[in-house]
Order: C-alpha cells, then structure tokens, then sequence
C-alpha cells in the first residue's frame, strides 16, 4: 500500500526539483529508481500507438489469408482468358486434347480424375473406418500411441516418395500378382481388361488410397472420441455386445462427421499430384477398363505445362488448374461445414 | 475380449430375446459380427500399416546402399557417368526452405495472433480460420500454377524466389492455426497478470503469451515445414530445378523432391539409386522433424503455464 502512494510521487519529486536547478538536495540521489519509472510511464503512454499498431499489423496478416485465396482466383482466370474465350464451356465437355492443333478439350482429365478419386475412396474409406475404430474401440492403450503416430507418419511422407516407391515396388507387385487375378475374376464388368502395363488408373488409385488413409482415419478418429461416453454406456447397458454399441453407439452418432472426413479425403484425392502423374501413365483418353494409361488434371498440369510452349497450351492448362481450384474449394468447404457441424457437437444430438 | 462374452450372454435380454426359440442362434450370430468386426477391424490396421513398414524398409534397403559422402558434396553427373551427388539439391531446398519459412512464419504466426487475441468470437475471425483451412486444402500444383503466373511471367523467368514464395503461402494456413491454437491454451490469468502490471498489450502478447505458447508455436512451424520440405509440384514450374550449383534467387535453383522426381522418370539405374538415397535423406528429415514434434506436444506444451 505504502509502495503505491509513493510510487506515483517518485517521478513528480524530481522533475520539480530539476528546473529548480538542485536547490533541493534530498532530490539528488532519487532519479534513478523515479526515471526508471517514468520511462516505464512513458512506455504506457506510447502503447496506444503501439498498440493500434500492433494490431493492425496482426489484422493485415490475418487478411492476407483472403488475399492470397483471391490473388490465386485472379491469377488463374486473368491467365487462361485465351481458352476461356476461345472455347467456352465446350472445354469442359470436349474430349480431344490436340496441342499441335490447338484443340482444347478437358473431358478425359476431369473423367480420370473423377475414377482416380472414386477408385481410391472404395479402396480407402472401409479401411480407414476400420483403423478408426480399432485405435478409438479396441485398441490397447499401448499400442494406441505407436499406431496413431505411425499414421500420421504415413500422412508426412511426401507425395514423390508415394510416386518413386509405386513406380519400383507397387506397379511391378500389381502387374504380376493383383491384376491377372482381378482380370480373371472381374474382367466380365470390362473393369479390369488387357492389356495390362502395370501402370494406369488402377495403380494411381491404389497409391491415392494410401495415401488419402491417414486423413480420412485421423478426421473419424477425432468424431469418434467426440461422441460422448454416455452413448457407449448406454448402449452397453443395453445388453449390446461390443460391435452393436460400436455400430449404434457410435458410428450412427459420428456418421455425419465421417462423411466430413470422406470427402476432405476426396478433396486431398483430387488435388494429388506427383505420386498420381508418376504411375498414371499420362495418356489423354477415356477408356473403360481401369488398367488403361490415363491422366487426371493436376497430373496433366504437372506432365505437360513445363513443355508447354506457345499460350493457348499453357492457357489451357491454366482453366484446368481454375477448375481444379474451384472444385476443390467446393469439396473443402463442404467437408469443413460437416466435421465443424459435428464436433461443435450441437446438430449432432439433433440428427 | 473376455468381458465381451459375458456381455453377450446379458445380451439376450434385449429386445430380440421375445423369441425364446432362436435365441441360442441369435446369440450365436451376435457373438459371431462381434468377433467378425473386430477382426475385421485389427485386419484393416494391419493393411494400412503394411504398406507404411514396405515404404520404409524399401527406403532404407535401395537407399541406404547409394548413400555416400558423395551424394553430400558432388553436383550430379553427366548421363552415363558413374558417382555424383546431390548436394546442390540438397543446399537448394535449403534455400527454398529459407525463404518459404522467411515469407510463412511471421505471417502465419501474426495470423494466429489476431485469431486468438483479437478475433476470438468475430465474425471476420470465423470466415479467416474457414478460409486458412480451405487454403489448406487447394492442391499445390495449382499453387504452383497461380505463383507462375504471378512471379514467373512477370520476371521472365524461374527462380528460387518463385518457389520459396510458393511453398511459403502453403506454409501460411497450417502456422496460423496451429499458432491460434496453441496462444487459445494459455490461461487468461497470465494475460491479466502483465496488463495488471501495466505491460502495453502489444508487448504482453509477444513477450508473455507468445513466449508461454512458443514450444506449441514452434511445433506448428516444424509441421508446416516438413510438409513442404516434401512438395513438388509447386516446385516444377517455379523453382524449375537445375543440374548445377546455383544460390541465386532470380536463378532456377535446384530442390531435392525435384531432384527426385526427374530422377525417378529417367530410364537410368544410376539415377533411379540416387532418387532412392535422395528420398531416404528427405524421409529421415521429415520423420525427425515429426517425432520431434509428437514429443514436444505428448510432454505437455505449456509445462510453464500451468
């Protein structure tokens, strides 16, 4: 208490015995403890500059988030006018991709993309659920921690070691043990067809399918350990064995969230570059066996734009970095709205 | 497993016990999904691990064996010869790095700032955290086109800046949340504690909150820059790669994943070793990084705060 009262006066005493020119001689030994002060004062005085400042400055990096989406939308649209133009909505539907003869059509990467995609999903989600609930269901606490950090490594490994260990390790596996017997088994749907190079859709979707696992069985997980226990429990004191309280307790209260997630791994699916381009087979046509070479849209991009010479091509490829961008935004944000919706936890007591 | 049985003799009791008849095949089919389920669950884990232990033990086999001190200090060689190294590439994706890290760090954590200290609950917060995930999820390759159009075409020319630039906005959303969340878990009686001592708010966020959340923050960095040590494609068209030494930032410079990449699709034994050693060097970086990570978080973020 003593302190405060005297504080406030410390910095008065000696800017009243300064102009007085030391008359005062007790006022002599107190600057320093009184200047520390008021250069702390001063300090505060100037925060509230400093401190407008200062959130300005936070405010503008927060928009530059908004900046750099749009910059991004400007960039492509502003760049792929010369196709936008010249080919209209006929882009998207036109199944020639002729470069030499400056004919533009995007039909069979937006198709190979779609299959890529749809591919990897059937392979991938049944999996991911099943790790989900193993790891939040069953697993022993132990073994919980080394298998969840052990797919989230699988989430880090960059998309080009995906691409360098399918060209060595996965296609030479596919084209001699997996795809003669899907071809024997399954080659009445015209699915699974000769000839077979190891390469193509079938090989880029089960890479994707790795690699989109890890995003889909973390984002589930997380719904799932956000069902409340009290659901288990009820359940379970239902009589139910541990399958059924899993299927009604849980799955049936998180479902809306593991969509969320499917289609968040959807969106990584559709985006996903180089491990896609390297065992694709980069091939500009629409056939119905999935064994087929093909190419989707980012692996177009990345296979042809370097290449790219004169600038109807490079615009070209541009409008089909635009859509991809659209597409994505789109998927990403109705995957977003879901996993929010759920976790946030109030529409999920409703459904 | 043994509690589970037990449960499943109560478990006729429910409602399909009505039928006294089939209730010995119904418990039998109940017994039966339950165990069909776990093991199918156990049998999906094993599938998905598979391939993560069959990726790592092909690095370590093919690329262990082409690690050497040249691959450290030797620029490639010219098609056909043997030895060469990778050392520009690796010195180049530093530089990218550097200038990514430059660009997407202060940016990322002056974004998280404002969501947790100025936004928390605003509108305009709400739409940022939605966009900086949405951001998140646009492809890197067509980062990589939309940077081209900005910097390359201007310039007329690939550069080490274009790409450092690219993978620096893809750095950008995953600090900023991280960053938020992290600034989110310091209590509010530290905050008050500085402003009760007259602390300017600018200097209470940095040297307070900030400094409380800073092996959090620190983590958030390292996440977002493992995961684009590893990109590509932003990289084919801006940084473009090179076969020589080069640190100039108008310059194409060259990049491990690049390196990588060409190396993987050219039809050379030797090359394809030096993709697999390459790949080896760039996981090992990204799995330290990563577990570095998951120890700091796993010991408690914010020992000091609490």
């Amino acid at each position: 208490m003593n302190l405060r009262i005297q504080e406030p006066r410390a910095p008065k005493a000696p800017d009243a015995a300064a102009p007085a020119g030391g008359l005062v001689p007790v006022a002599v030994p107190s600057p320093p403890p009184a200047s520390a002060i008021r250069t702390f004062l001063r300090e505060r005085g100037n925060s509230r500059v400093a401190d407008a400042t200062f959130r300005w400055l936070m405010l503008l990096c927060a928009l530059s988030i908004f900046a750099i989406v749009a910059l991004i939308a400007n960039e492509l649209v502003v760049n792929s006018k010369l196709t936008l133009a010249k080919f209209g909505m006929k882009f998207f539907v036109g199944s020639a991709w002729d470069p030499v003869n400056e004919n533009f059509g995007a039909l069979p990467f937006i198709y190979g993309t779609l299959v890529s995609s749809i591919v990897s999903l059937v392979l991938a989600v049944p999996l991911a659920v099943g790790v989900a609930v193993f790891l939040t269901e069953m697993c022993p606490q132990a073994l919980r921690g080394i298998l969840s950090f052990l797919t989230e490594l699988l989430a880090a490994i960059p998309s080009v070691v995906y691409g360098l260990w399918a060209i060595f390790v996965l296609v030479p596996l596919l084209r001699v043990y997996v795809d003669p017997v899907l071809i024997k088994l399954l080659g009445w749907t015209g699915l699974f067809m000769q000839p077979d190079f190891g390469i193509g859709m079938f090989a880029a979707g089960v890479i994707l399918a790795i690699m989109i696992l890890p995003i889909i069985s973390s984002l589930t997980r997380e719904v799932m350990t956000a069902v409340p226990h009290t659901q288990r429990e009820a359940v379970l004191a239902l009589g139910a064995t541990r399958w059924e309280m899993i299927r009604m307790g849980v799955l049936r209260n998180a479902r809306i969230g593991i969509v969320g997630s499917i289609i968040l791994g959807l969106g990584r699916a559709l985006g996903e570059t180089m491990a896609v381009a390297m065992v694709i087979g980069s091939s500009p046509t629409i056939s119905r066996s999935l064994l087929a070479p093909a190419a989707t849209m980012a692996s177009v991009i990345a296979n042809e734009f370097a290449e790219a010479s004169d600038d109807t091509y490079r615009s070209a490829l541009i409008e089909i970095g635009l859509a991809l961008f659209l597409v994505t935004i789109v998927v990403n944000i109705l995957a977003r709205l879901l996993v929010w919706a759920v976790t946030r936890g109030a529409p999920a007591r409703a459904a | 497993m043994g509690g589970d049985q037990g449960r499943t003799g109560e478990g006729s009791l429910s409602n399909m016990a009505n039928q006294p008849k089939s209730s010995t095949a119904n418990r039998r089919w109940r017994w039966f999904t339950n165990h069909m389920a776990s093991g199918l669950a156990v049998l999906s884990t094993i599938l998905v691990i598979a391939p993560l232990v069959a990726i790592f033990i092909d690095l370590v086999y093919k690329g262990a064996s082409s690690l050497n001190l040249n691959f450290f200090t030797k620029i490639p060689a010219p098609v056909g010869e043997e030895g060469g190294g990778m050392a520009n590439a690796i010195v180049g994706s530093a530089v990218l790095l550097g200038v990514a890290s430059m660009l997407g760090i202060p940016v990322g954590i002056a974004a998280g700032i404002y969501l947790s200290e100025y936004g928390r609950g605003s509108k305009l917060s709400t739409v940022v955290r939605f966009t900086a995930d949405v951001l998140n999820g646009v492809p890197s390759i067509v980062m990589g086109v939309a940077v081209y159009a900005l910097i390359v075409v201007p310039t007329k020319g690939y550069s080490a800046l274009a790409g450092g630039v690219a993978l620096g906005i893809m750095m950008i959303p995953t600090v900023a949340r991280t960053t938020e969340e992290m600034l989110l878990m310091v209590p509010h009686s530290i905050r008050e504690a500085a402003l009760g001592l007259g602390v300017p708010n600018w200097r209470s966020m940095i040297s307070i909150t900030l400094k409380t959340a800073m092996p959090g923050v620190i983590t958030g960095c390292m996440l977002a820059f493992a995961r684009v040590a590893g990109e590509t494609a932003p990289l084919i068209f801006t940084a473009f790669g090179n076969q020589f030494w080069s640190t100039a930032l108008n310059q194409p410079i060259a990049a491990l994943p690049l390196q990588i990449y060409v190396y993987a699709l050219s039809p050379y034994d030797e090359w394809h070793r030096l993709a697999w050693a390459g790949s080896l060097v760039l996981i090992v970086l990204i799995v330290v990084s990563v577990s570095l990570v998951r120890y700091v978080t796993t010991r408690g973020v914010l020992k000091g705060a609490s």
